[in-house]
């Protein structure tokens, strides 16, 4: 397997060039070749969403896509989110809002989130719902994320 | 005393902010140098003989280290343990890799190790196992009939051991009663399905002679202990770390095969391992929670007095025992008397083994099963008395002045307020209004239903008399030269925030700051001993032992005080982290100044050991007994057999609360995970033992859209049992939601004469039921 193939990809806003196997999967590549390990990994079949990222400004499942298929693209993870100035809105509302226990699928659940908001900035409660139905939370019961979703779309309508 | 400040109060979350920005580190990213990657391959029969395992080519594929088989090992890695204590236990041996012979799908055959995870895998694919299919048995029930195929063929049959418990006499309380209440029972396997599946690193150090496990546990103290007998290797060189655990549920309360199998590779090859599960794995092999099946029997008379209830069930403890497989049975025997004055109880429990994997503890552990057959049988009585199940539950309550009660299974609850709970409830939902709704929606052929669960649950585990390794907790806090504190607890949270909420506790009563309390847990050589979390017993045993610890650090601290100040104790006042003297309100010491004092040592009282620290172990009393109604209302599409859940009230209580916020995270949790398995949760095998739900797709888990809106509140009734007064709150809503879904739904259908319906309550089957209905 010493067949490898070589990618660009832009990661936070960082050029990376990288030799890599054709088989490597993304999720893999974030997290082993980049040291990214926010990004978790939960069901390796696209049905949980801890894997959450985005790719070209959309949310993608980065364990069912290979690192090759990122070639050229921009790629945003959980450690793009917080700046000097302080944590995300998302992050801030997660925080306040209890939404989260363990923390494992938390990181793809805000980037799923951020996808969500980008797409509709004031969703009702079931679009909420229904927004975060690829992403499985085993703790929370989503009472409280659906909570810091609707904080987030506030503060994020007031800050623009 | 001083005032508190923070306990009782919305604190945010102080474990957030790493976890937010993936910064925190579960077992798979931690970054070791030189670290082998081993990939496990598991058994695709359930039943199968191994003629021979031929590994030369996986051998010989570059990268791969070695493949280990347990022809292997043979007996230099011990039995997987079990802790259950019964006497009438069979405990097969339980080998980290099968020896000769594999009983579920799944059961770890080979690991294959190499310098990265691909490989490793690759290597799996080339390895030949010549297996030789032998019967197998899936069912629980045929597993314990005569002739059935033999899991393990030393013994006659597939029983795995009896339990009992209860007292009174059934055959009289049949003579008196008027009615006699019978149904079966099944509470299907679910799989716990934490999102962080499990993980070890085991790292061995040739030169020190010791071994370092990271493991996403739940109990690294009772790991470490463990490991060294399973390993044969000394415990005093063993450290486990438990680093961030992204989820439990009570599936890592557990010592599996790849924690002792890492061990034992480490130390082999002198070197790193690292081996994460995958999601397929995880379905395959890590413990199942419930499967149960059995049958109630409640004598009744006619004015719903209840005189006596037996439950006769069997457990499906799949092909080997896990560490506490066995103890299942007792929490739910020991609970079948739900919150109801039952003079005779009777409970037989026997575990049959099957070729699938153990059962275990899954949130609730044994509860769930106890509360729902309680809890559906009031339903069932009151459907055959015609009498409301609200009416039924008032009269066989125990009362406030019963407490503590003593139950005929033979505890002791500690202390409760039913009826108060139930009010609340029944106040929030509107009761007598939605009566009237479903009298009106069924003549409009609209099918609503009302269900009740006035749960108990048995929490705080536990007195050690009661537990198979002990059921104390450790706290130690301790105050630096520069006046910060540290709290060292036994407990291991994964997501339960008690690095908040023992902050919380130590902030109050020293009177620091929360930002100079730091809460370390999940280490071995950090902590010095522990039992870990589990059983709702965070707060209760381990927040205990943490109080009562701070408690001693400021006696110390007070004598200190006096000291410095020359004058008594008696004449010193402690406010917002000062000691003053009484009457003299500018002659004081700050705790932190006391804590400098405490190490420089200079101006201590005489013979009093410098440094400013205590250790407690709290060893409960009792259990703990929370308590709540939850009451669900649905509308059943009887066209497509859909269920909405149109309204969902929950009254809780855990006793005295620390952190508001955290509780109702909690409840909503549990309440998700018990409608799960109400609704959708089902782990399937065929007949022939294959694994059906092997996957995420196979399973379902609840979704954000699957959960109804809920509505909360609490009741708040302290326990006797620790001084703080609190009861764990973990599990009280997976046990005490299922039971009001399922009696929600059948309520629906009673104009179609159903009367029970197994779980899960599939669209499939409730469609059914409106077809033809089940009596």
């Amino acid at each position: 397997m010493s067949n490898t193939t070589t990618i660009q990809v832009r990661v936070n806003g960082v050029s990376r060039t990288d030799e890599v196997q054709p088989r490597l999967l993304l999720v893999h590549y974030l997290r082993d070749v980049l040291g990214l390990t926010g990004t978790h990994i939960g069901c390796e079949t696209s049905l949980c969403g801890a894997c959450t990222v985005m790719v070209d400004g959309a949310a993608a499942k980065s364990c069912t896509l290979l690192a090759v298929q990122a070639d050229g693209c921009e790629v945003e993870t959980i450690e793009s989110l917080a700046t000097e100035d302080g944590l995300h809105p998302i992050q801030e509302a997660f925080w306040d809002c209890h939404g989260l226990q363990c923390g494992f699928c938390t990181p793809g659940m805000i980037m799923a989130t951020r996808q969500l908001l980008q797409e509709n900035p004031s969703p009702s409660e079931e679009e909420i719902r229904r927004g975060l139905e690829g992403n499985i939370c085993r703790c929370t019961g989503y009472k409280h994320i659906v909570d810091a979703v609707q904080q987030a779309a506030e503060q994020m309508k007031a800050g623009t | 005393m001083p005032v508190s400040k923070l306990v009782g109060t919305k604190v945010k979350r102080r474990e957030d902010p790493r976890l937010v920005q993936g910064l925190s580190h579960y077992v798979d990213d931690l970054r070791m140098a030189d670290v082998m990657h081993a990939a496990i391959l598991r058994s695709p029969h359930a039943h199968a003989h191994i003629n021979g395992i031929n590994t030369d080519a996986a051998q010989a594929l570059p990268g791969v280290v070695t493949v280990v088989t347990g022809a292997d090992i043979g007996d230099s890695v011990g039995s997987v343990p079990c802790a259950a204590a019964n006497p009438t236990l069979r405990t097969p041996p339980h080998p980290v890799l099968a020896q000769g012979e594999v009983r579920y799908v799944g059961e770890p055959v080979a690991v294959a190790v190499a310098g990265d995870s691909y490989t490793a895998r690759d290597a799996l694919d080339l390895i030949e196992v010549d297996y030789e299919p032998l019967p197998a048995v899936s069912d629980l029930e045929k597993a314990l009939e005569p002739g059935s195929p033999l899991v393990h063929s030393q013994w006659d049959s597939n029983q795995a051991f009896t339990f009992e418990c209860g007292t009174g006499d059934m055959d009289k309380a049949r003579a008196e009663a008027d009615v006699i209440v019978r149904q079966k029972f099944i509470h299907q396997r679910l799989a716990p399905i934490p999102v962080e599946t499990r993980g070890v690193v085991a790292r061995y150090f040739p030169g020190e002679d010791e071994l370092t496990v990271w493991s996403s546990t739940q109990i690294p103290h009772l790991l470490r202990a463990m490991l060294a007998l399973v390993l044969g290797f000394p415990e005093h060189r063993i450290r486990v770390i438990a680093p961030e655990v992204g989820g439990g549920f009570g599936c890592k309360l557990n010592v599996y095969r790849e924690e002792a199998l890492l061990a034992h590779l480490a130390m082999k090859l002198k070197a790193t391992v690292k081996w994460i599960e995958g999601r397929r794995e995880n379905m395959q092999a890590t413990i199942h929670g419930r499967g149960q099946v059995g049958t109630v029997e409640a004598a009744v008379k006619k004015d719903g007095t209840i005189l006596g209830v037996t439950y006769d069930s069997l457990l499906d403890t799949g092909a080997y025992h896990q560490l506490l497989t066995p103890g299942m049975p007792p929490l739910t025997g020991l609970m079948i008397s739900g919150s109801y004055k039952i003079p005779t109880l009777k409970f037989t429990s026997t575990g049959g083994f099957t070729n699938k994997v153990a059962t275990d503890a899954y949130r609730g552990a044994g509860r769930p099963e106890a509360t729902l057959v309680i809890e559906r049988t009031m339903d069932l009585i009151a459907r055959e008395l015609d009498m409301d199940p609200v009416e039924l539950r008032r009269k066989n309550f125990a009362q406030p002045s019963d407490f503590p009660l003593s139950v005929a299974t033979g505890l002791a609850y500690d202390s409760g307020n039913y009826q108060a709970a139930l009010d609340k409830a029944l106040e929030m939902v509107g009761y007598q209004d939605l009566r009237a709704e479903q009298k009106r929606l069924r003549e409009e052929g609209r099918y609503m239903g009302i269900g009740f669960s006035t749960y108990v649950e048995i929490c705080a585990m536990g007195p050690s008399a009661a537990l198979p390794a002990g059921g104390w907790e450790s706290g130690t806090v301790r105050m630096d030269f520069t006046g910060k504190a540290t709290v060292l607890t036994g407990v291991s949270p994964h997501g339960q925030g008690e690095e908040t909420t023992f902050a919380q506790i130590v902030s109050d009563d020293l009177g620091v700051p929360i930002e100079d309390v730091a809460v370390l847990h999940g280490d071995t050589a950090v902590v010095p001993n522990g039992i870990g979390t589990f059983g709702s017993r965070g707060i209760s045993v381990g927040g205990t032992a943490v109080y009562m610890a701070t408690q001693k650090v400021r006696e110390k601290a007070e004598a200190i005080a006096a000291n410095v100040l020359e004058c008594s104790t008696d004449d010193l006042e402690f406010e917002d982290g000062k000691f003053t003297v009484k009457g003299v309100p500018d002659k004081g010491i700050t705790i932190q100044e006391v804590a400098l004092q405490a190490h420089v040592a200079t101006k201590l009282p005489a013979g009093m050991e410098p440094g400013l620290q205590a250790t407690s172990v709290f060893e409960p009393s009792n259990f703990t007994f929370p308590f709540g109604t939850h009451i669900c209302v649905v509308e059943v599409d009887t066209h497509s057999g859909e269920i909405e859940i149109k309204k969902y009230v929950a009254v809780d209580d855990c006793g005295k609360v620390i952190n508001p916020m955290i509780v109702d995270g909690q409840v909503q949790g549990g309440i998700a995970q018990g409608l799960g398995q109400a609704l959708l949760e089902e782990v399937v095998y065929d007949e022939d033992g294959q694994l059906v739900t092997g996957s995420l797709m196979d399973y379902a888990v609840a979704r954000a859209e699957d959960l109804p809106p809920l509505e909360f509140a609490r009741t708040e009734t302290p326990s006797p049992v620790n001084p703080m007064g609190v009861k764990g709150v973990g599990e009280a809503g997976t046990i005490g939601s299922t039971p009001s879904i399922v009696n929600a739904v059948v309520d629906a259908l009673a104009p179609f004469g159903v009367t029970h319906i197994d779980m899960p309550l599939k669209p499939e089957k409730i469609w059914r039921l409106c077809q033809g209905g089940n009596k």
